[in-house]
């Protein structure tokens, strides 16, 4: 077996192919010299590679088959809703109507854009049960950071100006504290009690006059609902602080009860989890905003609004944050979701909802038998499992991981959330069948098995994928960043 | 039987399921939430459509708007229509790439990782910089982050932002710096290109960093080479790059200027304009700063029997392990897009890109000629990329409706970011334009403006 079993496109590369056809030039040319100073001329062209078509081609199918999507198989990735992305969304967003419309053009001439926009944030305002709400955040984690703005630029127009904390619970996702940072803020940690909820005790110690707002995913990233939430927000608004809600895990709760109904002032959505746009290999995303309506004043500009003669963007807005994107957003994204909110309507999106919440508990009842069970009750979209035991036998979580990958699914998150002990977070997602599921249980069975009777094979998994566990240390000690011509 | 046809779970299924949880219905499952925060009834939402009804419902919506397909398009600022291989789309609808999600589990997300480890190297060749890292929102976004990177290693807060870089990317950069509480101090341009004695005067020893754009707002390519000593004048400033990927198949890379950072939008390579996103941030710094970073970095290793494999790397910066300590709270990035531009580099390859470059340079002279011809004058008289700036001497968004009528999207209007510039027209000639259009356009917006029409 070589050792670069599959070449980089640069290694494939052969002087004098191409893969591309432009026109002939059709207008007077002449020497680039005379176009532009000589300073400012490239020397040495860049080096890209030079394959025909069908290299290319071969060479990004051979990578793809090196790459496991939701299409491939299973993929109970915790907190990233790693759901079916539905064709026709795909089919929609490559309309011409919509792929090939400039930001810049008169509204006049993108009133079908503008109406899907407005539509859209109309009918993510309902699901959250916010009064309005803007596209622009590209993803979750920029969503994060508007919201936080927002909060800032309330307190700020109230003089408020000593709100410098954000209490984020220890369970949260890490771009919590990393989007209060980049916002400005400090931020807390609020711990969690025996029941892996918010500890209500603690809330109450860390909360104050300074507190800017309280980041809370409900449910928590444990997949467990917190149930103390009405009196979580009292004490967060008493002290005069904002509830901030990460919708990271919106797939739990749709239909059934709302951010907005809950206490919470400002929401962001993810766009590419809970609504389809696909997860793309990492992005692009797309993180919408929703706040209260003392809060709208604030969101960025330009708004889409509806009048008389059509719909219009408003930059009217003397007390927005400002712009925190060009343009408005990854557009591309909002039709793909605005096309499914169109395929599910309001039954099917709470649908969603309770066959998730069904698939999650299910998958759980099964597993509970063989691993350890931090939080022993029902769950809502995902839920966490620990590895605890198995790493009494010498076998850890991460190698519980890479053995799944030679069942042919993707591994559920690892060692997230930090607060237990070799995590394993699964979300299974409402797409997924009995059948999937049971397969899935029926391999972690049997690792779990395996753990007791012969560990080395689970110790040194994976065995069948491409290549074996990667040097991860070694790229981190010696970085090797970009190919580089031998 | 379901109704959906993305819920698979049957009744006999629910029964089962339930069985085994040990409760009666799905409601059980819902105890925990309060009855005071349940929602009651049926969400306000739009009504659900079959495939078919929704399929004409939404070719409805997109044919309300007027595409750079059907009309010729002379209108850039930023985003641009260019040559997108047909190979990009099939690539992208390989659903192993877009189904997937970050590649946490290297042994099955090899694709994903050696094709974004290919992307950082052709950033790293167009723009002359030693590390790229996997892609960022946008432009805009990169160049913000920039700017944190330069606060965060000067320990400095002042940046200075020329005025020809992108009116919105300089707002971004202005809330992003609130966050921060940095100073954002711009400096003007004059004859479309940063204002030197200006710039030089506003760099002291408290300026973290320096943002110019190559070619910038205007379409002028600015003096990297006289601009590079001055931004030294600040004892640790960093000079920050932001280039069109483009443009620098052709002009020389701000690397070998001696830029810090170089940030920029790969829209230009395989991706359309798609009303503004999503697009793709690239961001290329040096070594120096190679753990600064911000986002996400492909890094090259070996796996246990010594091949080679590819992963994450250097991930203490990022905000899963550092939380609130991290470089940027950047998680999920641009990663399709930057597959996207990477295939159109691939496409395109050594020889396509310089060539297009050339096509773009070369049509944008030729429209600047036959605009002159027609009776208008260049406000500038800087070397250009592929846009320049003419006086229309009327009301650009006037003109701008009369051209669509006769099947042409102007160039944009100035006066939208700056009052005093009315009647000017930032005009985009890319290779997708023929001679044709081009002679079109100009005989058109002369007549138009000359009032013969």
């Amino acid at each position: 077996m070589g050792t670069n079993d599959q070449p980089l496109v640069f290694e494939i590369s052969k002087p004098g192919r191409v893969a591309y056809s432009l026109p002939e030039l059709d207008v007077p040319d002449c020497p680039t010299e005379e176009l532009l100073p000589a300073e400012y001329i490239r020397e040495e062209p860049a080096e890209l590679p030079e394959v025909s078509e069908l290299e290319l081609i071969r060479h990004y199918t051979a990578l793809s088959r090196r790459n496991h999507g939701v299409d491939s198989g299973f993929y109970p990735l915790g907190s990233c809703t790693m759901k079916y992305n539905p064709k026709i969304n795909e089919d929609v967003a490559r309309l011409d109507g919509f792929t090939h419309i400039h930001p810049y053009q008169d509204e006049e001439t993108v009133q079908g854009a503008l109406e899907l926009m407005y539509r859209l944030q109309k009918n993510l305002a309902e699901i959250t049960g916010m009064d309005e709400v803007t596209l622009q955040p590209a993803a979750g984690a920029h969503g994060e950071w508007t919201g936080l703005m927002i909060i800032r630029a309330y307190h700020e127009a109230n003089g408020d100006t000593k709100r410098t904390k954000v209490i984020v619970p220890d369970s949260a996702h890490g771009t919590n504290p990393a989007s209060a940072t980049v916002a400005g803020f400090e931020a807390v940690t609020v711990r969690s009690n025996e029941k892996g909820l918010v500890d209500l005790e603690d809330l109450k110690r860390v909360v104050g006059d300074d507190t800017a707002a309280l980041m809370l995913t409900n449910p928590n990233t444990l997949g467990l609902f917190e149930e103390d939430i009405l009196e979580m927000a009292k004490i967060v608004h008493d002290a005069g602080g904002k509830l901030y809600y990460d919708g990271a895990n919106m797939n739990a709760i749709m239909g059934v009860t709302r951010p907005g109904d809950m206490g919470f002032d400002v929401v962001h959505l993810n766009l590419h989890k809970t609504f389809t746009g696909p997860h793309g290999g990492g992005g692009p995303g797309s993180g919408p905003v929703g706040v209260k309506k003392e809060l709208a004043k604030f969101l960025p500009k330009p708004r889409v609004v509806k009048t008389e003669e059509g719909y219009r963007f408003d930059y009217d807005m003397p007390d927005s944050i400002g712009r925190v994107k060009p343009f408005y957003g990854n557009f591309g994204i909002n039709v793909r979701a605005y096309t499914y909110i169109r395929t599910m309507g309001p039954e099917g999106l709470k649908q969603v909802s309770r066959d998730a919440v069904l698939n999650a508990n299910y998958l759980f009842r099964r597993l509970a038998p063989y691993y350890d069970v931090p939080f022993d009750r029902h769950c809502k979209h995902e839920f966490v499992i620990s590895g605890r035991r198995q790493k009494k036998l010498g076998v850890r979580t991460l190698d519980i991981a890479k053995r799944l990958l030679d069942f042919g699914f993707h591994p559920p998150t690892i060692y997230f959330p930090l607060i237990v002990d070799e995590a394993l977070m699964i979300e299974p997602t409402e797409t997924e069948s009995k059948e999937t599921l049971d397969a899935f249980a029926d391999a972690m069975i049997q690792i779990a098995k395996e753990a007791e009777e012969s560990p080395e094979i689970v110790q040194e998994a994976p065995h069948a994928t491409p290549v074996k566990r990667l040097d991860e240390t070694e790229a981190a000690r010696h970085p090797i960043l970009r190919y580089v011509k031998a | 039987m379901s109704k959906y046809k993305y819920l698979p779970v049957t009744e006999e299924d629910r029964e089962a399921m339930l069985k085994t949880i040990g409760v009666q219905s799905v409601d059980d499952l819902f105890a925990d939430v309060p009855a005071a925060v349940r929602f009651n009834g049926e969400l306000g939402v739009e009504k659900a459509l079959s495939e078919t009804e929704l399929y004409r419902f939404m070719r409805g919506l997109a044919a309300k708007n007027t595409d750079t397909k059907s009309a010729v398009s002379f209108l850039g600022a930023g985003v641009y229509d260019h040559y997108i291989p047909s190979v990009v789309g099939h690539v992208l609808l390989r659903s192993e790439f877009y189904t997937a999600y970050t590649p946490y589990q290297p042994e099955i997300s090899q694709g994903e990782l050696q094709a974004i480890f290919e992307f950082q190297t052709m950033i790293c060749e167009l723009t002359g910089m030693e590390v790229a890292n996997s892609s960022m929102y946008d432009g805009a976004t990169a160049l913000a982050e920039a700017a944190l990177l330069a606060a965060g290693v000067t320990r400095l807060k002042k940046i200075v932002v020329s005025e020809a870089v992108h009116p919105e990317a300089r707002d971004v950069l202005k809330t992003y710096a609130k966050g921060q509480g940095l100073e954002i101090v711009v400096v003007p341009a004059r004859n479309g290109r940063t204002d030197i004695d200006r710039l030089e005067s506003a760099i002291d020893d408290q300026t973290a960093g320096v943002i110019v754009q190559y070619p910038n707002f205007y379409g002028q390519i600015e003096p990297l080479k006289e601009l590079e000593p001055i931004v030294r004048k600040g004892k640790k400033s960093l000079f920050i790059v932001a280039a069109n990927p483009l443009a620098l198949g052709l002009l020389k890379p701000p690397g070998r200027f001696g830029a810090d950072i170089v940030v920029g939008d790969c829209q230009p390579l395989g991706i359309p304009a798609g009303f503004g996103g999503p697009h793709c941030g690239y961001f290329a710094t040096t070594k120096k700063y190679m753990r600064k970073i911000p986002g996400r970095l492909v890094g090259q290793t070996v796996d246990e029997d010594g091949r080679r494999g590819f992963v994450l790397t250097l991930q203490a910066r990022e905000q899963h392990i550092r939380r609130d300590k991290a470089t940027s709270n950047i998680c999920s990035n641009q990663a399709l897009n930057a597959l996207a531009a990477a295939v159109a580099m691939t496409a395109l390859g050594k020889r396509g890109l310089p060539e297009m470059a050339r096509q773009n340079v070369l049509k944008a002279r030729y429209a600047a000629r036959r605009l002159r011809e027609a009776g208008f004058e260049l406000v500038y008289d800087g070397p250009f990329f592929n846009e320049f700036v003419v006086d229309v001497k009327r009301p650009v968004s006037e003109l701008n409706k009369a051209l669509l009528k006769k099947g042409f999207i102007g160039g944009f209007d100035l006066e939208r970011i700056d009052p005093t510039m009315k009647g000017r027209m930032l005009v985009a000639v890319t290779e997708q334009r023929t001679r044709e259009e081009i002679e079109a356009f100009a005989e058109a917006l002369g007549g138009l403006a000359n009032g013969n029409e």
